[in-house]
């Protein structure tokens, strides 16, 4: 079907691939986390602070002399959590906002869109603070918090190209052969405003995390001692004179998921797209 | 004399000009002006006329795509204004369209038998499997293989495309086609071959056609009757070999001496027109044509013509005839 052609137009991608080993990397990373890490997490060692690599611990320790590889592990399920909550809590609406404004024109376009002006209005981080102020500190708020500000993204990319796709030919034949609203949006409108999302929720799930992190570092995100990535690289901050590589790992972490997913977004793209087929 | 299948009834379409920014809403676009006229089953009825004067906006207004600012269009002599939905949908059955350009109108990202079968399964028709077999059955007839419904359209030619766009037509077993300037993307070569299709499935199915082009030749090949339109009105109607060896309007005399002919010894005996087409917001007051007309006489520039039945079955809008 549909769906098998595209996953063997991903595997003839060579970004595509190379992103999937990344992501693969991460998720096995993820799922076997405890069975990997060799020390626990959260158990501070004061005797062995800002350790550099060594074959005890390979990433080094933190300035609590927390084993930083275990840190690094524990810390996958967290983020990729994160990305993947937070983008579907702003793709899902962000998408059916963008599609009823853009289709539907009018009064609801001009309602939904003032609404998302609104939000855009703010800076990103000050709404995320505020969000996760008024919800109460935690790590579920500041996935919920970092969704919602993102939510105008998705709504303003998604009624763009819904613009242009309703004017189509190809748009305006099925509402000529009687075809209901859903189903030109559903078949016809949505396949063709998927791509340039896909592309932005994937980037989306590195700046989720580095936001999620932000939130961390200001004390409304991920509170100590949980060993998130991006509240690690900002503690290591303050030691990146002197230790390095206590900032380093967790900033590799990170580069590692965002670029796997972007990789992976754009063979993803070129695979949707039925005209860049390799025939 | 076979049945009406569509009868246009002093059609007029005006579009209200938006100001922009400051400026006030001022004017109208008239696109289509009093057009009356009839399409009779089984037939191709050809409509001619330049760019912009209208052609296409009366076209879809004849199919209720567009709701006519005045007049009335029947549809085998009951009123499309009055249908409700159910009955809509049903004439969306009936009636349906070729678009001129095949590559927008096929969704890229759906496969051929999809799209083929799509007007069956809006209309609930048929199980699946049926559908499938309906699908390659009108591929066939289109001159395409059963085999290509699992392809997608960029894997085919502007001619092969405009052969699918027809397939989908012909899925729901219309009686009407409306053939919008259906070759004129296409390449020289390829028109005649689509030309000939048309022709073949109209006899083959007994379909009635309003076929409309600029191109005077490709009417002449395929019409059983003509219209000529000028800034949104008709201004000739007749039997297709009258109005070509025989045009009445001067607008029309005009048009048929542009046409190339075969023959590089034949006389040329040109008509040039002065000037540009007036614009349908302001046009000329009087017959909308006489301020280009050779024969234009003190009459013309005061009283629009009436479209009126000069000897039975050929219609002009002259005062000079």
């Amino acid at each position: 079907m549909h769906s098998w052609e595209t996953f063997s137009d991903l595997l003839r991608n060579r970004s595509a691939v190379a992103g999937m080993v990344l992501i693969a990397l991460v998720l096995l990373v993820a799922v076997a986390g405890p069975g990997l890490a060799p020390y626990d997490p959260l158990k501070p060692a004061p005797l062995e602070r800002l350790q550099g690599s060594s074959e005890r611990h390979w990433f080094g320790t933190d300035s609590l002399g927390r084993d930083i590889f275990s840190r690094v592990i524990y810390g996958t399920r967290i983020s990729i959590l994160i990305g993947l909550i937070s983008v579907s809590i702003s793709l899902v609406p962000g998408t059916f906002l963008g599609l009823m404004a853009g289709y539907f024109g009018g009064r609801i376009d001009s309602l939904i869109m003032r609404l998302m002006d609104m939000l855009l209005a703010f800076p990103a981080i000050l709404l995320a603070i505020f969000i996760t102020a008024i919800l109460e500190p935690n790590l579920t708020n500041t996935m919920i918090a970092v969704g919602i500000v993102y939510i105008p993204h998705y709504a303003r990319i998604v009624r763009s190209s819904v613009l242009s796709l309703k004017e189509q030919l190809f748009v305006q034949a099925i509402a000529h052969l009687g075809g209901s609203h859903a189903r030109i949006l559903a078949r016809h409108i949505l396949p063709n405003a998927m791509p340039p999302i896909i592309v932005y929720a994937t980037l989306g799930m590195g700046t989720a995390v580095l936001q999620a992190a932000a939130l961390g570092f200001l004390g409304l995100g991920a509170q100590p001692p949980q060993p998130e990535w991006g509240a690690m690289l900002s503690e290591g901050r303050q030691y990146i004179q002197i230790a390095p590589h206590v900032a380093a790992f967790p900033g590799a972490a990170i580069l590692v998921l965002v670029l796997g997913f972007n990789l992976f977004g754009d063979g993803l793209r070129d695979a949707l797209d039925p005209s860049l087929r390799m025939v | 004399m076979p049945d009406s299948v569509l009868t246009a009834e002093h059609v007029v379409k005006h579009y209200p000009l938006k100001g922009a920014g400051f400026s006030r809403r001022k004017g109208l676009v008239l696109a289509v002006e009093d057009v009356s006229f009839c399409v009779l089953a089984g037939e191709v009825f050809g409509l001619v006329g330049e760019s912009g004067c209208g052609k296409s906006t009366l076209g879809r207004v004849l199919l209720r795509l567009e709701e006519p600012t005045a007049g009335r269009v029947f549809f085998n002599g009951q009123d499309l204004s009055g249908f409700e939905r159910p009955r809509l949908r049903q004439f969306r059955r009936e009636a349906q369209i070729i678009y001129q350009d095949p590559y927008s109108s096929l969704n890229p990202r759906r496969r051929i038998g999809d799209l083929v079968g799509e007007p069956l399964d809006i209309h609930g028709i048929g199980t699946p499997p049926e559908r499938q077999e309906r699908v390659a059955w009108l591929l066939k007839v289109v001159g395409l293989l059963p085999e290509h419904a699992r392809r997608y359209p960029h894997e085919f030619s502007g001619g092969q495309r405009q052969r699918i766009v027809i397939a989908r037509a012909l899925a729901l077993n219309p009686r009407l086609l409306l053939a919008d300037e259906p070759v004129s993307a296409l390449d020289v070569s390829i028109q005649a071959q689509v030309i000939n299709l048309l022709k073949e499935l109209q006899a083959e199915f007994k379909l009635t056609y309003i076929f409309i082009s600029h191109d005077l030749s490709l009417v002449e090949y395929i019409a059983d009757r003509v219209a000529v339109m000028y800034l949104g009105r008709l201004v000739e109607l007749a039997e297709k070999p009258d109005l070509y060896r025989d045009p009445l309007h001067p607008y029309t005399q005009a048009l048929l001496s542009a046409a190339p002919v075969p023959d590089p010894h034949a006389k040329k005996n040109r008509i040039l027109l002065g000037g540009d087409v007036p614009s349908p917001v302001n046009p000329p007051a009087g017959c909308s044509f006489h301020p280009r007309c050779r024969e234009s006489g003190e009459r013309c520039s005061v009283e629009a013509p009436v479209f009126r039945e000069l000897t039975p079955g050929r219609w002009v809008a002259c005062h000079n005839r």
